[in-house]
């Protein structure tokens, strides 16, 4: 049963990776061609290293003419690679966090689980990072700097993670303990104090330029959390969907109930 | 009997799924978690703060994804 979950997970995420896409493209691409504008107009009468930096993997590779990637692929093919390839992995590792949660949180049918599954998910994954190290565009960031925002950024997402999962984890003792009500809200209050300390010991890393356009950084990180909230919606919404049509047909077929 | 459709969630009706026992799902968490781990690594940081091919051809190709995803990338 867990393969037929992961391909209907893979699956629910790729139809998310594809609508995303269009997101990105259409509102995401304006503000990035723009920082890139900004980025090659400071570079121009720069010394080299400040804004004008990039990767840490060796020479600078400017956009455009690095190892032979135009833009023009950059913004299609290779954006829509990079988006459904991540959206797909997501809905396959989202099957299988659904496959554990399945019947031990309660009793959910599988809609209602991928739906709150897909909201915890966004929270920790996406909501909470988002507030300490918001989404960059081009021109934001120097190669100096790549390997301390890598290491923070995925720490945090460890540590947002874990905490979701502990509070998730106690939301059953504690509903014992305090009631329904009360003992979600416990729950919630211990995610949301976790995150609130990460937020304020996490060290905060001051990388934009001084004469950076404030519209496009707006813009640009409005719309990466857009793409964010069109994965996880789609996925939470149409992984549940296609489990309860494919149960009511009786194809996924458990241990209790093998009626082929 | 016939499965009926609810519209409001958990009820005696609603196709509700069987617990998946942890021993079958171990196998697919390791095997299929890593290999979904590495595709998002690829997608995310390869050719970043870390490489495990040279060159920058992984990086810029996902390049805009990469920025518009939320991972920190230059």
């Amino acid at each position: 049963m867990i393969g037929q979950l992961l391909w209907r997970g893979m699956l629910a995420g790729l139809i998310a990776g594809l609508l995303a896409f269009a997101m990105a493209s259409t509102f995401g691409e304006p503000p990035l061609t723009r920082a890139i504008g900004f980025e090659a107009s400071q570079a121009d009468g720069h010394h080299h290293g400040e804004a004008h930096s990039h990767g840490a993997t060796g020479e600078g590779h400017h956009h455009g003419d690095g190892a032979g990637i135009s833009r023009a692929t950059q913004s299609s093919w290779g954006l829509l690679t990079g988006v459904g390839v991540y959206s797909t992995a997501l809905g396959g590792l989202f099957a299988l966090v659904f496959a554990l949660a399945n019947g031990r949180l309660g009793r959910l049918s599988p809609r209602a689980l991928s739906v709150l599954l897909a909201a915890g998910g966004f929270l920790a994954l996406v909501a909470v990072p988002w507030v300490k190290y918001p989404p960059n565009p081009p021109g934001i960031g120097t190669a100096a700097t790549i390997d301390l925002r890598t290491e923070v950024y995925f720490l945090l997402l460890a540590v947002s993670l874990s905490a979701m999962m502990l509070s998730v984890r106690l939301a059953r003792p504690l509903r014992a303990r305090l009631g329904p009500w009360n003992g979600v809200l416990a729950a919630g209050a211990l995610y949301g104090l976790i995150a609130a300390f990460a937020w304020g010991l996490f060290p905060t890393v001051a990388t934009i330029p001084a004469h950076f356009p404030a519209e496009v950084l707006w813009q640009f990180r409005l719309s990466s959390l857009g793409i964010q909230v069109i994965i996880w919606a789609v996925l939470g919404l149409v992984f549940g969907a296609l489990v309860e049509r494919a149960r009511r047909r009786r194809q996924l077929t458990g241990r209790a109930s093998a009626t082929a | 009997m016939s499965q009926t459709t609810t519209a409001t969630g958990v009820s005696p009706e609603s196709p509700s799924l069987p617990v998946v026992p942890l021993g079958e799902l171990l196998p697919w968490a390791l095997l299929g978690g890593l290999l979904l781990m590495l595709a998002l690594y690829f997608v995310g940081a390869e050719q970043g703060a870390t490489a495990m091919f040279s060159g920058t051809g992984i990086h810029e190709f996902v390049h805009d994804g990469r920025h518009l995803l939320g991972f920190p990338c230059h």
